[in-house]
């Protein structure tokens, strides 16, 4: 039994990938169409577990990248860096090549001073990922309150955000993100065109091992406070100043307390 | 996972090997980096880096050595999908070692279009904007090798004591 629709269609149904007018004929053939019906069954059971088994396997140690190549990967950007930086003038593209350059530098940068700094990394790349990405918030909101229940159902806690009326701060949005294997919330703040995002995980002592006590550092251009409060770790990482970035946790902490 | 460990992921796929998937990871890096003035603005970072990523990758030794499927006339014409195939059952009972297997063994082509559909869950016109093909030719091409997918996997099941 043969039918006339297309098994592109049915992979781009897979693939959620259709206008609605398309998917409405679709749908409506399937409907009258038991062997296409199957068909795309299968498609849709084929490309999750084709999903499952490729992630399974990115976790595997072959699939992941070795420290040492982090390091070495750092060492030889760092001697490419200069000439570039100056040859890329327009600001917008300056920001982005910084932006590629620290996810190697920091990286590695954070690795050598052990776990805890390694999550300082791994936060520091949801950062710098989040500045290069076209879509950097899920949910997008200048409201705090249209952005803490967004977070509901989503995280095992839940976090109070400061009143931003009076301060130079404007919250853009927020995203689940994911840190050593916990889920998290990522806020999106701006200041003066800087991003700052503040990221908050739950307390797990061994897994995402910050300093209990406020932490400030600099590095490389990025400013970052980290503290533990009520049972939350916190982290502000931005460009701008550790002053403002200071301001920002000041606020924090007190929304939280 | 970050972009640069996606990246590095990816190119594990491609190369089958830790040495050359770091090579390649490294030379895409510089690559980036002395291209970036051909990067617009407000078009697509990710489909842009995996798009350096693959064209070093198919001009690498590695690259050229690759198998690519016979099977890539991507514009010739698609025959009608057919009653043929109770596998939905089948598939069922496939496991994961089965799915990692058949994708090391998919033409480097298929492969890649595959793993970016449906581990990167790029959308169809980022995996055009990657690979550099209409967005015709990306669905096609990712019915060929899903196609070419399943008779491997069937081939599997029916290979596998019951």
């Amino acid at each position: 039994m043969n039918c006339d629709l297309d098994r592109e269609k049915l992979g781009a149904y897979a693939d959620e990938s259709l206008s609605p007018e398309e998917l409405a004929g679709v749908e409506n053939h399937l409907r009258a169409c038991p062997s296409c019906a199957a068909e795309a069954l299968s498609l849709v059971q084929m490309k999750r577990a084709t999903r499952a088994a490729a992630a399974s396997l990115a976790l595997q140690p072959e699939f992941r990248m070795s420290q040492e190549f982090r390091l070495k990967l750092q060492q030889k950007m760092q001697r490419e860096r200069r000439p570039l930086w100056k040859r890329s003038w327009i600001p917008a593209l300056t920001a982005a090549v910084a932006a590629l350059l620290l996810i190697v530098g920091s990286a590695t940068m954070f690795l050598r001073h052990g776990a805890q700094s390694q999550s300082l990394a791994e936060a520091l790349d949801l950062h710098i990922a989040t500045l290069a990405s076209a879509n950097p918030v899920d949910v997008v909101s200048t409201d705090r309150h249209t952005v803490e229940p967004w977070f509901q159902g989503k995280l095992p806690f839940a976090f109070n955000l400061p009143e931003l009326q009076d301060s130079p701060f404007k919250l853009i949005g927020g995203k689940l993100v994911y840190l050593q294997h916990s889920p998290g919330a990522q806020l999106l703040f701006e200041l003066r065109k800087h991003e700052i995002s503040v990221f908050i995980f739950q307390e797990q002592p061994g897994i995402v091992p910050f300093n209990t006590a406020v932490t400030a550092t600099s590095k490389k251009g990025f400013s970052v406070e980290s503290w533990n409060q009520a049972g939350l770790h916190y982290v502000v990482i931005s460009d701008t100043s550790p002053g403002d970035v200071r301001a920002l946790g000041e606020l924090l902490r007190s929304a939280a307390r | 996972m970050p972009l640069f460990a996606r990246l590095y992921n990816f190119a594990c796929w491609l190369t089958h090997d830790r040495a050359a998937a770091e090579d390649l990871v490294q030379e895409t890096f510089m690559k980036a980096l002395k291209g970036f003035s051909s990067f617009r603005q407000g078009t697509n970072f990710r489909a842009w880096i995996y798009r350096i990523l693959r064209n070093a990758f198919l001009t690498s030794q590695a690259g050229l050595h690759a198998p690519v499927s016979l099977d890539a006339e991507d514009d010739a014409p698609l025959e009608p999908s057919t009653a043929e195939t109770p596998e939905t059952l089948l598939l069922a009972r496939l496991e994961s070692e089965s799915i990692q297997a058949a994708l090391h063994e998919l033409p480097v082509n298929f492969r890649e279009i595959v793993l970016l559909c449906d581990l990167e869950e790029m959308s169809y016109q980022e995996i055009s904007l990657a690979i550099g093909i209409p967005m015709g030719t990306v669905m096609s091409r990712l019915s060929r090798a899903r196609k070419a997918m399943r008779t491997m996997l069937a081939a599997k099941l029916q290979g596998a004591p019951r």
